[in-house]
């Protein structure tokens, strides 16, 4: 495990340090902030006394040397806008991003295992023909559009649901249906062909032989190996969610981290807009590593080979020579031998 | 031969019949039309006894199999026809009374273990379901019996080997713990649908003898699905040679594989290679088996027969007495029969073993 990691993290620096470099140097060609934070009647003396302040009068690659100087030290330098230190204004509306997608993935999974489930039972019955409609249609449709048709039928004109903001669970409704759609269609898809695949696999008529009744059959044999495809596909969709909830963050005025970036992005707030790219690439690493321990867990084929883990254990037993736990040795040498 | 002439002499009026097949229908709906894939197909399978189904490949064997067993694929169904397990007909059972029946009553052995075994789970998992589904075990005593089902079909190290996955074993290994699954429940039928095809010769014995070994212990029937005449000659008591979803000839099998009386067998047997000469042809059948969607009105085999006649494209024989427990579906069986020099040596089939795979 310690292994994995390690090679999972050297594999992740270089794309991490070359999105950084991209987003410091595309954001410096946005313009130069003095023109949008000195008062429009400032003087030349005032503008290159602000320039001059910020550091932004060096050369870029200078700037950029600070700015990881600054990285090695845990300082993720300070807002222009507001003074404050840029990666704690990150963290602070990171978690309403993390809710917003981790509410929208657990509805959009379950309901997508109940419809592509359903679906997969009859391919081409009417249930499937319907569950791929709407599949598609929910996995096609703009979600700025969806949001501002939301907005207009369910908050001005029939006054059920707040137009924006966080305040109480009503507040939820609209963008979380909103992001619902994409990870939903595309999910239902996923697990549809994943479930029509497995339930024809050989291994569904042993369980049938064995008096397995239709409800076991789906959920143990069929379900259990569709999983595994559809964790992969769930887990760029919520990588998507954690970066991309750009738009509708930002119309419904959810504080979160995509708002923020847009903010940053605006206002030319170029320190809090790295630390927000450097939080969600952080969260992305993360997230992908738990992607990857979960298949492990679903799917024992790609676990690391139990010859390497016997191995292993003979190793650290001829260390410390405890007795080794019966019942966690699975891999006799013979497992590759014959009859 | 002698041995397949030891066990025919065994007396087979008092073995006691357990499955009953009659008439058996199976269609397929296809885009173009309803085929169908098995044909008025009847045999009775006696406990203790091992009857196998041979044929080539797409001759309806695998599909009779999976029909007796209620495991046909949505496209197919039972047509017609009767199905009965120790007096009691499967078809006309309700889902859940046929659940009931699926591993204490019947129990099937896959062609390829590698596919057949669910990949998530460890083979433990798997050997214990059926205890947990019809005997109501918990967890600790599923597993217990696994563990005894591996020792019973011979895996090395059952304590530890329980806990492992079915890609961590060799394709013999599979093999024997799919046969441990069909017979976890004592099953009084057991069918084996071409259990040694995926597997490479030595450990095709020793499957066959697995599966013999179980036979005798649990007194079971066992129905055996093979393309493999020498497999037939070796193991089975009856056989039931199928050809385009039809049973061309049945009976026991010292029988059949001396005195054949029909003209596909005859062809069958005489396509084994024996004393071959290194630069002889090897005797074959010409042409190919007829697609299941034009089988001809007359006898489906007619195509092919050296023998065939102007009735034989009209009139489909019916399976008629052609010996003693013998049954051939040819107008001209008795002038097979009676004929000698029609008559191949069944010897060639039993003494070239498993050295040969049609």
């Amino acid at each position: 495990m310690l292994t994995y990691l390690r090679k999972r993290i050297i594999s992740s620096a270089l794309p991490l340090v070359v999105v950084v470099v991209g987003v410091f140097a595309l954001a410096r060609m946005t313009g130069n902030p003095a023109s949008l934070y000195l008062p429009l009647n400032a003087t030349e003396a005032m503008r290159a006394d602000f320039i001059a302040k910020n550091g932004l009068d060096q050369p870029v690659i200078i700037q950029m040397a600070d700015y990881f100087g600054g990285l090695l030290r845990l300082d993720f330098g300070t807002s222009l806008r507001t003074g404050e230190d840029a990666a704690a204004m990150a963290l602070r509306a990171f978690p309403a991003t993390l809710q917003l997608a981790a509410m929208t993935m657990v509805i959009a999974i379950v309901l997508a295992i109940i419809v592509g489930s359903a679906a997969a039972l009859k391919p081409n019955g009417v249930l499937d023909r319907f569950a791929s409609f709407v599949s598609m249609a929910a996995a096609s449709i703009p979600d700025f559009w969806l949001a501002i048709v939301g907005i207009w039928v369910f908050a001005i004109y029939l006054g059920w649901l707040p137009t924006s903001g966080v305040m109480g669970a009503a507040a939820w409704v609209l963008p979380v249906a909103t992001l619902v759609m994409r990870p939903f269609g595309a999910l239902v898809q996923v697990i549809r062909g994943a479930m029509v695949t497995s339930l024809s696999e050989p291994y569904i008529k042993l369980a049938r032989s064995k008096g397995a009744t239709e409800y076991r059959v789906v959920t143990s044999h069929a379900l259990r190996n569709a999983a595994a495809p559809a964790l992969t596909v769930a887990g760029d969709l919520t990588v998507g969610l954690i970066n991309g909830a750009v738009v509708v963050e930002t119309i419904f005025g959810w504080p979160g981290i995509g708002k923020l970036m847009i903010d940053s992005i605006l206002q030319r707030d170029f320190a809090v807009l790295q630390a927000c790219v450097l939080l969600t690439a952080l969260a992305i690493f993360v997230l992908n590593i738990v992607i990857d321990v979960g298949y492990a867990l679903l799917d024992p084929r790609v676990r690391p080979t139990a010859g390497a883990r016997a191995r292993r254990k003979a190793r650290t037993a001829s260390i410390d020579s405890p007795p080794a736990a019966p019942n966690e040795t699975p891999v006799p040498a013979a497992a590759g031998a014959n009859v | 031969m002698m041995e397949v002439l030891d066990r025919q002499t065994r007396d087979t009026s008092t073995a006691k019949a357990v499955l009953a097949v009659d008439g058996l229908d199976v269609d397929i709906r296809t885009p173009s039309g309803t085929v169908r894939v098995v044909g008025n197909v009847s045999f009775t399978a006696y406990q203790g006894q091992t009857l196998a189904l041979l044929g080539e490949s797409g001759c309806g064997k695998s599909m009779t199999a999976k029909a007796i067993a209620g495991l046909l694929d949505p496209v197919a169904s039972v047509a017609g026809g009767t199905v009965q397990l120790e007096g009691r007909d499967l078809n006309s059972m309700s889902p859940r009374q046929r659940r009931e029946v699926a591993g204490p009553g019947l129990g099937i052995v896959f062609q390829d273990a590698l596919t057949a075994l669910n990949p998530v789970y460890t083979v433990g998992t798997q050997l214990g379901e059926a205890f947990r589904i019809h005997r109501g075990m918990n967890k600790k005593q599923a597993r217990a019996q696994a563990i005894e089902l591996m020792r019973r079909v011979g895996i090395p190290e059952p304590e530890v080997r329980v806990s492992a996955y079915p890609h961590q074993f060799s394709g013999g290994m599979r093999q024997r713990i799919l046969i441990a699954m069909a017979v976890a429940l004592g099953p009084r039928l057991l069918i084996a649908d071409e259990p040694t095809t995926a597997l490479d010769v030595t450990v095709q014995a020793q499957i066959m003898e697995l599966l013999r070994r179980l036979r005798e212990e649990e007194d079971m029937a066992v129905v055996l699905i093979t393309h493999d005449l020498a497999v037939v000659a070796e193991e089975a008591d009856d056989v039931c040679i199928m050809y385009a979803g039809n049973v061309v000839e049945s009976g026991p099998v010292a029988t059949v594989f001396s005195t054949p009386t029909h003209p596909y067998t005859k062809g069958l047997l005489e396509s084994v290679p024996t004393h071959a000469v290194r630069g002889d042809d090897l005797s074959s059948i010409p042409g190919s088996p007829p697609e299941l969607k034009n089988i001809p009105a007359g006898c489906v085999y007619a195509d092919r027969c050296p023998m065939a006649a102007a009735i034989c494209r009209e009139v489909r024989p019916e399976l008629r007495p052609s010996g003693e427990n013998q049954f051939s579906a040819c107008h001209f069986s008795e002038s097979l029969r009676a004929d000698p020099a029609t008559a191949p040596a069944g010897q060639a089939v039993a003494s070239t073993q498993h050295e040969e795979t049609p």
